[in-house]
């Protein structure tokens, strides 16, 4: 009896530790970012690496501007806005709303597929197809531009929109369309004059977190954007953004130096930036709950 | 207009929305099979890169990626478990509780390249684990820890809240009701959670660039404190580092890579399904 009840207290404070262990983690990503990043704002203000142009991490002398870096990152981010957001909320719309339930389980499957396809694998075909496509049909002097990393994000963020967007959906009460229904209303009616409202909370949330997916998606737009270090001026230049930066330069930098702070400073703006994304949008979904 | 015109039109541009959706999916399926499975042999399975990657197999990649994943899910399952065990039978609607679900929901949205950071300061610098297996698995179970919890929530929370009430009654004690009454029936949902987040750390490249993915290395590792070669990083260092690769090997490798975690997703969906399709209650 004695030896059970120690058994099974172990067990609940185990159980207990594993509960804030989330907690735990998010603190110290947190903290072991700002230990290898914080010294770096010693030797660089904040002013100049947040609005500096210029992004020479290995000349002489260094400079460490990641303007250039943050528009790049802006740049896809909002290109990817605009190819995702409008077709995955239709989509959305589509599955749980027109489709017929057969249909809708082929298309549910093949949007998980979509987000079972590895970041990797998604940035190696658009080398081998998009790339070429965009450099051919715009005529430019190479097809890693922005737009053919806004192209594949926007494709990357689709199922999370569309899942949380089709979860939104499904939890308007049924009542609200039979109402709508019952007074004349087309079934189209009743979705964009009455559901698309009750579900709009939700909605945004998952455009949001599928905005915060674009801007820490690292591989494929390292493998697509062409990664130059310049303010880009239209979508179809190359640009670099914040993450291929971090990723394709953390491997040569010596450790301890300047360059190797510096990354880890722009990963805490990484950090902080998709922190308040998603705190943001659990504001929004939770406010849909209630 | 006839508002079942407009309704006609809306759902037609609704449905071909969804079109644009589902339409890449299959192009990027087919193109990888088109060119990637004549690619494919035992040979290349199982033997060696040679002559800088251009010839011979990805083996290696293949082994070093199965390490990590196994490794990973070591870490991440009891964790996870335990944690979805807190939350759904332990935890009160109170302020921790919202932390915990804030820190969940945070986990699951920082980017996959600040992971890497992450493991590289914390697990091979400050921890002294080095460039290693060991590194690259403890950041993809960090990284994995949500989708598990998730999954092991849904699962817990979908088992009657009689199955409960009868054990309680019956004058077991809590933890010994979750132990008998509530785990059993949420395993199978467990384990979909779990071979889905297989799947997601089989394919991530980033967490493991600076923490364990080597470019070439002549051996197998031997022990956990070992660099690996890793697929996802072998993609990607074959199709942007490595000049005159033929075409054909670098799809080869897709497809094995998607093969991989495509037979893990497959392997989910029939479980959770025949599950559905199980339930009783």
């Amino acid at each position: 009896m004695k030896l059970r009840q120690i058994k099974e207290f172990v067990i609940e404070k185990l159980i207990f530790l594993s509960g804030i262990a989330s907690i735990l983690f998010v603190v110290l990503i947190f903290v072991f970012l700002l230990k290898e990043g914080i010294a770096f704002f010693r030797e660089v203000p904040a002013k100049d690496f947040i609005g500096g142009k210029y992004w020479y991490p290995i000349s002489d002398p260094e400079r460490f501007g990641i303007l250039p870096l943050i528009l790049g990152s802006l740049l896809v981010t909002f290109g990817a806005i605009l190819v995702s957001v409008p077709v995955s909320i239709a989509c959305a719309f589509y599955i749980s709303e027109v489709a017929p339930v057969k249909l809708k389980d082929i298309l549910k499957t093949g949007i998980e597929m979509l987000a079972a396809i590895p970041s990797v694998v998604l940035g190696f075909i658009g080398m081998t197809t998009l790339v070429p496509w965009v450099k051919k049909i715009f005529h430019l002097p190479t097809g890693l531009t922005a737009l053919s990393g806004s192209i594949m994000l926007g494709l990357m963020a689709m199922p999370t929109i569309i899942s949380i967007s089709e979860d939104a959906i499904n939890a308007v009460p049924k009542s609200y369309k039979e109402g709508a229904l019952a007074l004349g209303a087309t079934r189209w009616q009743a979705m964009y004059r009455v559901v698309i409202h009750a579900a709009l909370p939700g909605i945004i949330a998952a455009s949001m977190l599928g905005i915060g997916r674009v801007i820490g998606e690292t591989m494929a737009v390292m493998m697509i954007t062409g990664n130059a270090a310049v303010i880009p001026q239209t979508f179809l230049q190359p640009v670099r953004t914040l993450t291929a930066t971090i990723a394709a330069e953390m491997g040569e930098t010596v450790h301890g130096s300047n360059h190797y702070y510096s990354l880890f400073a722009i990963g805490i703006i990484l950090f902080v930036l998709t922190f308040i994304i998603n705190i943001t949008a659990d504001m929004f979904l939770h406010r849909n709950k209630k | 207009m006839k508002t079942t015109t407009k309704q006609k039109i809306a759902f037609s541009i609704l449905f071909l929305c969804t079109i644009i959706v589902v339409l890449p999916v299959l192009f990027v399926l087919g193109v990888i099979i088109k060119n990637g499975a004549k690619g494919i042999s035992w040979q290349f399975l199982t033997t060696m890169p040679s002559d800088g990657m251009r010839q011979g197999g990805i083996y290696p990649a293949i082994v070093g990626t199965l390490y990590l994943v196994s490794l990973s899910i070591v870490f991440s399952l009891p964790v996870g478990v335990m944690a979805a065990i807190y939350l759904n039978e332990y935890a009160k609607d109170n302020l921790l509780t919202r932390l915990i679900r804030l820190a969940i929901v945070n986990l699951a949205g920082v980017s996959s390249v600040v992971y890497g950071l992450f493991g590289l300061a914390l697990f091979v610098t400050f921890m002294k684990f080095g460039v290693s297996i060991l590194s690259g698995a403890l950041t993809l179970a960090i990284m994995n820890l949500p989708v598990i919890i998730t999954a092991s929530r849904e699962a817990l929370a979908s088992v009657p809240y009689s199955f409960r009430e009868v054990s309680l009654s019956l004058g077991l004690s809590r933890w010994q009701t979750i132990r008998h009454s509530v785990l059993p029936f949420a395993i199978p949902g467990i384990l979909t959670g779990a071979i889905l987040s297989l799947a997601r750390a089989a394919g991530e490249t980033a967490p493991i660039l600076f923490t364990v993915a080597a470019f070439y290395l002549p051996n197998l590792p031997v022990s956990v404190f070992d660099q690996a070669m890793a697929l996802p990083y072998h993609l990607y260092i074959i199709s942007t580092q490595i000049p005159n690769i033929s075409i054909q090997t670098r799809y080869a490798t897709a497809f094995v890579l998607v093969g991989i975690v495509f037979t893990m997703n497959i392997i989910a969906v029939i479980l959770r399904s025949r599950l559905r399709k199980k339930k009783k209650w």
